[in-house]
């Protein structure tokens, strides 16, 4: 008589049992990478707590994480839209760049001595709707060709990235900033705002009209998902494409709008970026160090809700922040994070098994 | 060459030895890719496969010397993480798409991390080029075809055996029908788990093995990200050839040429025609989004699509 | 390091069959034995198994002797299937045992139950359609040759066909072949592999009744060699005709185990059902109305653009049920389709009250009273994760009161939900339930309810009872029923003849793409059917004719 592991498929997955195993993928996630550090000599625990302080631990650190969250959860919230539909964008990143292109343009192009009142509303606008094109794109592909979108997503992301190069390399390239990848500084009107320091002398980075406006995507498209017609189409598209055909739901339309907001959503972010933080464009791997990635797994892990997008942007901006810090401190190269991301999305896929079965032990006979 | 220009003849020679040399990495993959996905496992991993084997091969060949234990090393290191990914959405049964995502984010950050010892150091033991004698002294084929590394012969001979084994014998009718319809082959006795482990394996050793190719015989050095994108370009080959080894050397070769050709044209004129590269950069992406579209097309037209189970985990008796 | 030594192992096992002389697979005939063991070859003893919501098999004893056929027989959702694939080995049992000619076993998979013995056509079969049949009946086999496996097979499963009747093109891809065919391969599969039980689930729900007959000769065939073949079926006509026992199961415990000699369908029906069962439904005679649907000179192609409607035509009045006869995939699924606005008709008309409706998406055709009782009720019907509230109103969500412009009006599809749930009876633990936890009975109740409680005037259902228990089943047609005497009009699609002719005014039969012929289902016979259902007769004697 020995004890098996039975698994039994669960019919229902309590909302407990989600969050508690998605606290515990971290939790194993943390404790494989002590290992890698232990590998490369460093103490994990120093480690972890450098990168907890330096995220969390200070006002500065916490502005920093929230900086960086910023453009997670708008990206974070527009995935959830898309991967709900069952359309894996993985084109959130070029989405993003495309955003940031098209504020640059408003700034310095179209509207280069305009009010605030005109450039920032314009440069919003325009970057989702870029976003949105270059997200519809894929998405027609899609519906009309049955081309698989993860492929032509992330296609689209390396002609993005080479586009802003190409930009800012060649003819967007800033005439006052000798030989440097960066386009001309954004005018102040169309410079984001920032909030003002809690502690005097203490200055910030957080450009508050994105942060509202990602705050407000969360609960609007929360709202959207649950309660609109839209969002019940996208749900059962997502569901059962089936179902969905027959109860007469159009396919085309629903992957198109899925991903229209997906792509806006993510363009929102780079106008966020370029407005906000660096005040003019760069090269692709200045403005974003994989956002759009990074928030495929914030979308993951939050299970695709999207209210739980904004804790998981939290923590994943502050690991972010945490990275930069231990970079600094222990001389490990940049890539380092992506490591941390693998392993973490590792383990959150790999404990989905434990949410979808309920694994006991017995102590029995079996056949 | 120095500043002679060259015939038209000599530079479609050239254009089409750098050609092959391009697509090697690329037919490497895509004929692993191949086999995973016959199997039924959707293996997105092979961006990250690759650059391990990438950073692998160089690093074994500059401590040791021997370029092709660094060759065998960078196979294996591809092949051992491929089997994360098998782990993943064989046994726990997670969702392809995602683990393999997380393979290549892992696989980027690692090879990050080991490879920033590397950056800037020369390989002294690269893979050179043979010429074999007397077919590469044949006016015009010779130069394309027979001025190769290794490594080069050695993945071309993969396609016909590949092709062979996956439709002419037992373990490719396993193979298959695992991938068309676990259920049938399981309640024939057909080890489901076994057989996609299997090919998981082996589609991360071919990847690693293109990786690694590219770090030591391609262009010998090491920078962060060198894959660029040629992991991606392979899942749309994979479609492109029909999960077919035969077309997938098409496929890799086509690439080849536009990889090739975004160097001739880069310089200012009149050696190219001096476009921005990054301009040029964008092109096998785009290319990639054409082959796939096509690729699709002719699964649509010729009813011959995926195999059936691709992406779905298999588990006995659920329904 | 464990999976490292787990994979070298396997790579050494996947190499080793190359350069062994394996012996061929033969198949055994001389099997006329009883020694020792008893007449027994499979015991199975207190046999338990348990599902998330329902004990399956419950306590079973069950016995199958050499050169016996056994009829397993039972309604839909018995326990028969469940316990046969503990038996091959695809499901565990959590108590009980089984011993395989005298010997206790433990049957851990299928390719454990295949060495022992057992071979199992299943319901859905399992083939790999894209492949030939040769490969088919190739893969897995351990003795095989490892380059050209199929060119050895082939010439094997000529043999084996000959000597058994079972005709079949080893070279075929079993996407060519017909359903009858396909089944043979499965049978010649096997057979192939020494076989010394056959299990048989549901085999005769594909066929035709020419082709059910063929295969009770085979069958006893196979039996009269010394093999032991299980027949699982809920028909009590079949187990009577070809079964030398007969073990009736019911709600997963086992009834009784009789000499079908020595009973009655009466008898073996009670036991079924434990009530008696009425054989025919109460057909009130109602005034047909005006046509509903017209068909005209239908044309569609399948996924494989062949063509698989060809020509079609027919009506359907108020008050009337059209019966549509014919084995699966002869077009009716096509057919379906093309009326319910699924597929575009290459060529004809759709009309619904005189509107012509072809090639409509089905938004539209719905909005014109059309409801649609698909034959995949979980892939079609039914979002399985969302609520059943959610999934009522898969198809008005658009219309108020359960929406206006932009939001879902919940308090509205909430109503709707309570009151569609009691008046169509379905059980359910509450609106908010996941719909894939109900029962295949209430699912299609919930089907039903969505379906037809918004008044619709032509309800297309295809195999709405396929799968479903008895009690399901009966409520399921007197439901139909009763539409048909409010006025609407029924197109009926079903595999069961009997179906078919209980519930139908006018039957059509399907074959091929075609109508073979109409007529009235009053005085209507079932050879002459059956004729016509195998393209050996052309009828149309029906009241009304199309034109």
């Amino acid at each position: 008589m020995r004890p098996t592991l039975k698994m039994e498929k669960r019919l229902v997955t309590p909302r407990r049992v989600m969050l508690a195993v998605s606290i515990l993928s971290i939790a194993l996630a943390l404790l494989a990478i002590a290992f890698v550090f232990i590998e490369y000599g460093v103490d994990p625990l120093y480690a972890y707590t450098e990168i907890f302080v330096g995220s969390f631990g200070s006002v500065y650190g916490l502005s920093e994480t929230i900086v960086k969250a910023i453009p997670l959860i708008l990206c974070g919230v527009g995935l959830t839209v898309a991967f709900k539909a069952l359309v894996w964008n993985i084109g959130a990143e070029g989405q993003l760049l495309m955003g940031a292109i098209a504020a640059t343009g408003i700034a310095l192009y179209v509207f280069p001595d305009a009010p605030p009142i005109v450039v920032i509303p314009s440069m919003f606008a325009t970057g989702f709707l870029s976003g949105a094109l270059w997200g519809v794109i894929p998405a027609i592909l899609k519906a009309k060709l049955r081309a698989y979108e993860v492929i032509t997503t992330l296609m689209m992301n390396y002609i993005a990235s080479n586009l802003v190069d190409y930009l800012v390399y060649g003819p967007w390239k800033g005439l006052k900033e000798w030989g440097f990848p960066y386009t001309d500084k954004f005018s102040p009107s169309a410079s984001l705002p920032v909030l003002p320091p809690l502690i005097p002398g203490m200055s910030h980075r957080i450009h508050y009209p994105t942060l509202i406006l990602a705050l407000t995507l969360a609960v609007v498209i929360y709202v959207l998902v649950m309660k609109t017609k839209l969002g019940y189409e996208i749900r059962v598209t997502g569901e059962n494409p089936d179902a969905a055909k027959y109860a007469g739901m159009s396919y085309f339309k629903t992957v198109l709008l899925a991903m229209l907001i997906s792509g806006g959503a993510a363009g929102l972010a780079g106008v966020g970026e370029v407005a906000g933080v660096h005040y003019r464009l760069r090269y692709a791997r200045g403005i974003s160090p994989g956002y759009g990635f990074i928030a495929i797994i914030v979308a993951w892990l939050g299970r695709l809700n999207p209210l739980a997008i904004i804790p998981s942007s939290l923590l994943f901006g502050g690991l972010l922040v945490g990275g930069d810090a231990i970079q600094v401190s222990l001389g490990l190269p940049v890539a380092a994070i992506g490591i941390f991301n693998g392993v973490i999305l590792f383990f959150v896929v790999g404990a989905e098994l434990l949410t979808r079965y309920k694994i006991t032990l017995e102590w029995g006979r079996g056949g | 060459m120095g500043e002679r220009r060259m015939s038209l003849e000599a530079s479609v020679a050239s254009l089409l030895h750098d050609a092959i040399r391009s697509g090697t990495p690329v037919l490497l993959g895509t004929l692993g890719e191949i086999y995973a996905e016959r199997s039924g496992v959707l293996n997105l991993g092979v961006e990250g496969m690759m650059i391990m084997g990438a950073v692998t091969g160089f690093g074994v060949t500059l401590a040791t010397g021997n370029v092709w234990l660094g060759i065998l090393a960078g196979a294996i290191v591809g092949g051992l993480s491929a089997l994360i990914h098998a782990f993943l959405s064989v046994t726990l049964r997670a969702n392809q798409v995602v683990s393999g995502l997380a393979l290549t984010m892992f696989g980027l950050g690692m090879s990050g991390l080991i490879g920033g010892v590397f950056v800037g150091l020369p390989l002294l033991t690269p893979l050179r080029p043979i010429s074999i004698p007397i077919l590469s002294d044949i006016p015009v084929l010779g130069p394309i075809l027979f001025e190769h590394d290794l490594l080069v012969y050695l993945s071309i001979a993969l396609v016909p055996l590949l092709w062979f084994t996956l439709f002419k014998t037992k373990v490719g009718i396993n193979i298959r029908s695992v991938g068309e319809s676990p259920a049938t082959a399981d309640a024939l006795g057909v080890n489901v788990f076994r057989v996609r482990y299997l090919c998981v394996f082996l589609g991360g050793l071919l990847a690693g093995l293109g990786g690694a190719y590219l770090s030591v015989a391609y262009r010998p050095a090491w920078t962060e990200g060198m894959t660029a994108g040629k992991g991606w370009i392979v899942i749309a080959l994979t479609i492109f050839a029909m999960w077919s080894p035969g077309r997938a050397l098409v496929g890799s070769y086509l690439f080849g040429g536009v990889e090739a050709l975004q160097f001739r044209l880069q310089p200012p004129p009149p050696h190219g025609l001096g476009i921005s590269p990054n301009l040029l950069a964008m092109l096998p992406y785009a290319l990639a989004m054409i082959v796939l579209l096509a690729g699709t097309r002719e699964t649509i037209r010729k009813r011959m699509g995926a195999p059936s189970a691709l992406g779905t985990p298999y588990v006995r008796g659920e329904k | 390091m464990a999976v490292l030594s787990v994979v070298t192992k396997n790579i050494v096992k996947v190499l080793k069959p190359f350069g062994k002389r394996r012996l061929r697979a033969v198949p055994d005939t001389s099997l006329k034995e009883k020694t020792d063991y008893g007449e027994n070859v499979v015991r199975m003893m207190g046999i338990v198994k348990r599902f998330p919501n329902v004990v399956a098999n419950d306590h079973i004893d069950f016995d199958i002797k050499a050169g016996e056929i056994h009829a397993l027989l039972g309604e839909n959702g018995a326990g028969k299937t469940t316990l046969m694939n503990i038996l091959f080995g695809i499901y565990h049992t959590d108590e009980g045992e089984i011993y395989i000619r005298g010997e206790r076993v433990a049957i851990k998979s299928p390719k454990d139950a295949i060495e022992l013995g057992m071979g199992m056509v299943h319901q859905h079969f399992m083939l790999v359609y894209p492949h030939t049949v040769a490969e088919n009946i190739a893969l897995g086999l351990p003795t095989s040759k490892f380059f050209f496996p199929a060119r050895e097979v082939e010439k094997e499963v000529l043999e084996l066909s000959e000597k058994y009747g079972l005709k079949v093109d080893p070279k075929a891809r079993i996407w060519q072949l017909s359903v009858g065919e396909q089944q043979r391969v499965e049978i010649i599969k096997v057979l192939y592999r020494g076989a010394r039980v056959l299990i048989l689930d549901e085999p005769t729900s594909v066929l035709t009744p020419g082709e059910t007959e063929e295969l009770f000769m085979i069958l006893r065939r196979i039996a009269e060699e010394g093999r032991a073949v299980v027949f699982i079926t809920h028909k009590l006509d079949e187990a009577l005709a070809i079964s030398d026992r007969t073990t009736v199961l019911r709600r997963g415990k086992v009834v009784k185990t009789v000499d079908t000699s020595k009973t009655s369908k009466r008898e073996l029906a009670s036991m079924m059902v434990g009530r008696e069962v009425l054989f025919r439904l109460e057909r009130k005679h109602v005034e047909r109305g005006k046509v509903v649907l017209e068909v005209r000179n239908l044309h569609a192609l399948n996924e494989k653009r062949l063509p698989a409607v060809k020509g079609v035509s027919f009506t359907v009045r108020e008050s009337e049920i059209l019966g549509i006869a014919g084995v699966a995939g002869n077009g009716q699924r096509e057919l379906v389709e093309v009326i319910t606005g699924l597929r575009n008709a290459t060529k004809g008309e759709v009309l619904i009250l005189g509107a012509d409706v072809t090639n409509r998406s089905p938004g539209e055709i719905a909005d014109k009273g059309v409801a649609h009782v698909p034959e995949e009720r979980i892939r079609m019907g039914l979002v399985p994760n969302m609520s059943v509230a959610e999934n009522l109103i898969l198809k008005k969500y658009r219309h108020a009161p359960f929406s206006n412009k932009l939001l879902l009006k919940f308090t509205s599809i909430d109503e709707q939900a309570e009151k569609l749930i009691s008046q169509y009876n379905i059980i359910t633990p509450s609106k908010e339930t996941p719909a894939k936890l109900l029962s295949g009975g209430n699912i299609q109740r919930l089907i039903l309810a969505r379906e037809t409680s918004e008044n619709p005037r032509l309800v297309v259902a295809a195999h709405p009872t396929y799968g479903l228990d008895v009690g399901a089943t009966e409520h399921i047609r007197l439901l139909l029923l009763k539409q048909r005497e409010r006025g609407v009009a029924i197109l009926l699609v079903s595999e069961d003849l009997e179906e078919i002719m209980s519930l139908s005014d006018r039957i059509a039969v399907m074959l091929g793409g075609e109508i073979m012929g109409i007529v009235d289902a009053e005085g209507a016979k079932k050879e002459d059917i059956g004729l016509m259902m195998t393209g050996a007769k052309r009828i149309t004697n029906a009241l009304e004719e199309s034109s």
